[in-house]
């Protein structure tokens, strides 16, 4: 425990934390496309067609769709959390984290918006549907453009890491919205079948649990690779930051 | 001390009274553009009524957001009042103020809304007038205080004017659902408790929390 606790402390170091996630990051990016192949290989190839609802190939779709749909709720849930942390023990590197995370649970959002469009298309006749599921992912695609835009118009940095911060934690208050939507509305969106035993197909299970985890992989590969980036922007004066820079092995 | 700030802020706002007024204007030209622009039948105008009505209320809210704490930030009186008492409850007493001087009106004009929205539209001593007030008093507060945590945020941001609209709108877009759903299911001759109790769930998570996030983000902001 004490450890762990050690281990969060260092954490908030930038220098330790540039340091390690430069050690993990080709790990996770490795791991993340060799998962990518693997799943986008069986769901786009080695998966069956759906015939029972008459959906064919664009029952395809559900394999980007779904993970993205849950990382961008994850998305929000873990920058909120990192918001957390970064008010009650005053640590500036999850601020840091939080700011990485913002763009990319954005883009998830945007795109599970996207791909819902694309697949509603053929299945429901409709592009858009005013339905409680989408309104509400529609809402979190705003709140993530609100906390960016807020971040974005504070000349003082601490400031708008505060300030937004807060932002990001109100808006949590959209995620159970969002998640428990299909379940308290009857709405176009179909209810739970992942979760549930023995609604979904074994067939279309696994490609869309590699997807679940290749998708997962590459949102941290993303955040920390901007995370990384983060860093080096706030430490510009420090001499490991300019040591790193000029090429020189970083000294821990 | 909460009671000290809440004179402070009526006797500001009496000597401001215009600067209140404008809100109110604005929720009841908004509203009487409706009949202009789609039809001034009474029975299309009685079914846009609720959503009419709960949308204009939001928009003129959020415009009288702007004179929540500014002026007290540009003087310097906020950074007093902070040193004076605790954020929690300087953000209390501004947001009753502020609901009292902007909610309150509104939910007193609003059977004068309803009246040119055609609300009792085909029916004799109807309650709809009476479930649209009572939408508007369980929801109004929960825009208040939501907007003082977005307008507390913004205060110290440069580009603040259109900025608390975009943060707070999606967060007000719950409220404006089941304030309107209320109205109309009245209008339906339907059930409609079900939304007044979320309403009401709405503002009492709100009263726990909002005064709070207002109270730390105004320190934020000024500290």
């Amino acid at each position: 425990m004490a450890n762990a606790w050690r281990w969060f402390h260092q954490l908030s170091s930038p220098k330790y934390l540039f340091q390690k996630t430069g050690q993990w990051l080709p790990w996770i990016w490795a791991s993340t496309l060799i998962l990518l192949a693997i799943g986008l290989y069986y769901s786009l190839w080695a998966s069956p067609i759906e015939v029972r609802q008459g959906q064919g190939h664009t029952v395809r779709i559900m394999y980007v769709h779904v993970p993205a749909a849950a990382l961008s709720m994850i998305g929000y849930i873990a920058m909120a959390i990192a918001a957390t942390v970064g008010l009650v023990w005053k640590m500036k590197m999850a601020f840091a984290v939080t700011r990485s995370i913002a763009p990319v649970g954005a883009a998830m959002t945007f795109l599970a918006l996207f791909t819902g469009s694309v697949w509603g298309k053929p299945t429901w006749g409709t592009w858009w549907e005013w339905d409680a599921r989408m309104t509400s992912e529609l809402l979190l695609l705003f709140l993530y453009l609100g906390y960016i835009a807020l971040h974005a118009s504070f000349s003082d940095r601490s400031k708008a890491d505060k300030a937004s911060a807060i932002l990001a934690i109100v808006g949590v208050i959209n995620i159970p919205i969002i998640y428990f939507s299909v379940k308290w509305w009857n709405t176009l969106h179909q209810g739970y079948s992942i979760t549930e035993k023995g609604a979904l197909n074994p067939a279309f299970q696994t490609p869309l649990f590699l997807m679940l985890g290749a998708i997962y992989l590459l949102f941290a590969a993303l955040v920390i690779m901007r995370l990384r980036a983060e860093i080096i922007l706030r430490n510009q004066k420090s001499r490991w930051v300019k040591e790193w820079a000029s090429g020189s092995e970083v000294k821990s | 001390m909460i009671l000290t700030l809440l004179q402070r802020e009526l006797k500001v706002a009496r000597r401001n009274w215009m600067g209140l007024a404008i809100p109110l204007l604005f929720f009841m030209i908004v509203v009487s553009l409706f009949p202009f622009a789609v039809s001034p039948e009474a029975a299309v105008l009685q079914k846009l009524a609720p959503g009419v009505i709960w949308v204009a209320a939001l928009l003129s809210m959020l415009l009288s957001l702007e004179q929540f704490y500014r002026s007290d930030y540009q003087d310097g009186s906020l950074e007093q009042l902070l040193l004076m008492s605790s954020p929690t409850s300087v953000a209390i007493s501004k947001i009753l103020a502020h609901w009292l001087l902007t909610g309150l009106p509104l939910v007193v004009l609003s059977p004068l809304l309803g009246v040119l929205m055609q609300i009792n539209h085909g029916v004799e001593h109807s309650t709809h007038t009476w479930v649209l007030m009572l939408s508007l008093v369980l929801g109004t507060p929960s825009l208040c205080l939501l907007g003082a945590v977005g307008m507390s945020l913004t205060l110290a941001a440069s580009r603040n004017g259109l900025l608390v609209s975009i943060l707070i709108i999606p967060l007000y877009v719950p409220i404006l659902i089941f304030g309107a759903s209320t109205v109309t299911a009245s209008l339906e001759n339907m059930r409609y408790n079900g939304e007044l109790a979320i309403l009401g769930a709405f503002l009492l998570i709100a009263v726990v929390f909002a005064p709070f996030a207002s109270g730390r983000a105004l320190k934020i902001s000024v500290g």
